[in-house]
């Protein structure tokens, strides 16, 4: 899966998340949590439907990998990279 | 809340419901909530139609149960059990009331105004306001109402959490993120048995008195980004295992967000918890939402010094609160149920 495409199914999942936040104007670099401000059972929700979504397994460790959207993105890749 | 807008039904007249089916689906100012059936049986009428105005207690259909014969369609008195009950509290006459519902149905409004009033004739439903602002209307009642007419203590007591977050800690890392627990969800746990031991802080101020609620319904609250919260419950709470505790609290905090809640998760909830540490505050004082008669917060994860044993250490520590009906219970009792949730969390195993 290429980065655009990775970018699209994270924004997809994002939207379900917090369907009233405005995802265009996220800066990819910060904080998604902050951002969106979304609490931990969002977040959770989060990483549950990226689970769904893209079928990769997100250990709890590496969850911190996933803060922002950049760094989503660049997880998401190096796991399907690694399937 | 006093009414609400029909969005949709779910049902067709002769069709077959059964006890805790979604039948409808009605736009509040707690947003979208589906309307459940308490009943089985066959629906007989549709008494309202997408787009209505209907009153919270108002008769929205018809219901037959199983093998009742169909009823003759005049002469009825079309009112709901809540409107029945008000009407006696009020002392007004069913068969001189004129229902304003859909086929001449009694509502709630057409009691209240005839017991006002004496028998007028029904004005129209106000136009609905913008949803945000009714929200805000209805946490402005309640609240003010809580202030006016509830004499809150409060009391708060430092809990250490470091045996409770290094246990999850522990649990989180052997589980798929689809079975993975959050630390609220030990709080609400918590607080769920607790509340067994002190049945004072978990119910209702009724009529003036305090009715102790027959189940353990947490009011989960969670605040709505685009303005306002809600405090949906969690139903029995302290018969529920974690696992089934934390998939109960990311559906309904999913469904708050996209507002398709219950009407029984808005109505039910016997005390509120407010984990409101999330964003970042280190305790909350909190205003009961009447009529229940306590509201426990918990507020930011700390690293704070901790004597224990006469050793001084870093602990994660939590300040957990209590804001309670002095009418029903005593900042002595109050004291004792924060101490019981302090006790199970440092046992977080047994949660």
């Amino acid at each position: 899966m290429k980065s655009e495409q990775m970018r699209e199914a994270v924004m997809k999942v994002l939207g379900r998340i917090a369907p009233e936040a405005d995802l265009a104007s996220i800066d990819p670099a910060g904080s998604l949590r902050d951002q969106l401000d979304i609490d931990s059972v969002d977040f959770l929700n989060f990483m549950i439907g990226l689970h769904s979504e893209l079928g990769v397994q997100i250990p709890e460790a590496d969850v911190a990998k996933l803060s922002s959207l950049d760094g989503c993105i660049a997880y998401l890749l190096s796991k399907s990279a690694a399937s | 809340m006093e009414a609400g807008t029909l969005v949709e039904w779910r049902i067709q007249p002769g069709g077959n419901v059964k006890r805790g089916d979604i039948v409808a689906l009605v736009e509040t100012e707690k947003g979208v909530i589906e309307v459940e059936i308490f009943e089985s049986g066959v629906v007989e009428s549709i008494l309202a139609s997408p787009g209505q105005k209907v009153p919270v207690g108002g008769v929205l259909a018809t219901i037959r149960a199983e093998g009742e014969a169909p009823r003759a369609a005049p002469a009825r008195l079309y009112i709901s059990p809540a409107a029945r009950r008000r009407a006696g509290e009020l002392g007004v006459e069913l068969s001189k009331l004129q229902g304003t519902g859909e086929a001449g149905a009694v509502t709630m409004a057409d009691v209240e105004r005839a017991a006002q009033k004496g028998i007028e004739a029904a004005r129209p439903p106000i136009p609905s306001a913008e949803p945000q602002a009714a929200i805000r209307r209805a946490i402005a009642a309640a609240m003010a109402r809580s202030k006016r007419e509830i004499p809150h203590y409060y009391l708060a007591a430092r809990i250490d959490m470091s045996r409770a977050t290094g246990w999850l800690r522990e649990e989180n890392l052997k589980r798929p993120v689809t079975e993975r627990l959050l630390y609220s969800v030990l709080l609400i746990k918590a607080t769920g048995l607790a509340l067994k031991r002190f049945p004072e802080l978990n119910g209702f101020w009724v009529d003036g008195g305090f009715k102790p609620a027959e189940g353990i319904h947490v009011g989960v609250a969670i605040s709505l980004r685009q303005g306002g919260l809600v405090a949906p419950a969690i139903h029995d709470v302290d018969k529920k295992g974690l696992d089934e505790l934390m998939k109960s609290m990311l559906d309904l905090v999913s469904r708050a967000r996209t507002g398709t809640l219950r009407s029984s998760e808005i109505s039910d909830a016997t005390i509120t918890v407010s984990n409101i540490g999330e964003q970042g505050v280190e305790a909350l004082f909190g205003v009961i939402y009447p009529p229940q008669v306590a509201l426990v917060a918990f507020g930011k994860l700390t690293e704070q010094p901790w004597a224990e044993n006469g050793m001084v250490g870093a602990r994660p520590v939590v300040v957990a609160s209590l804001s309670a009906d002095h009418r029903a219970s005593d900042g002595h009792r109050g004291g004792r149920f924060l101490s019981a949730v302090d006790r199970l969390l440092q046992e977080p195993e047994k949660l």
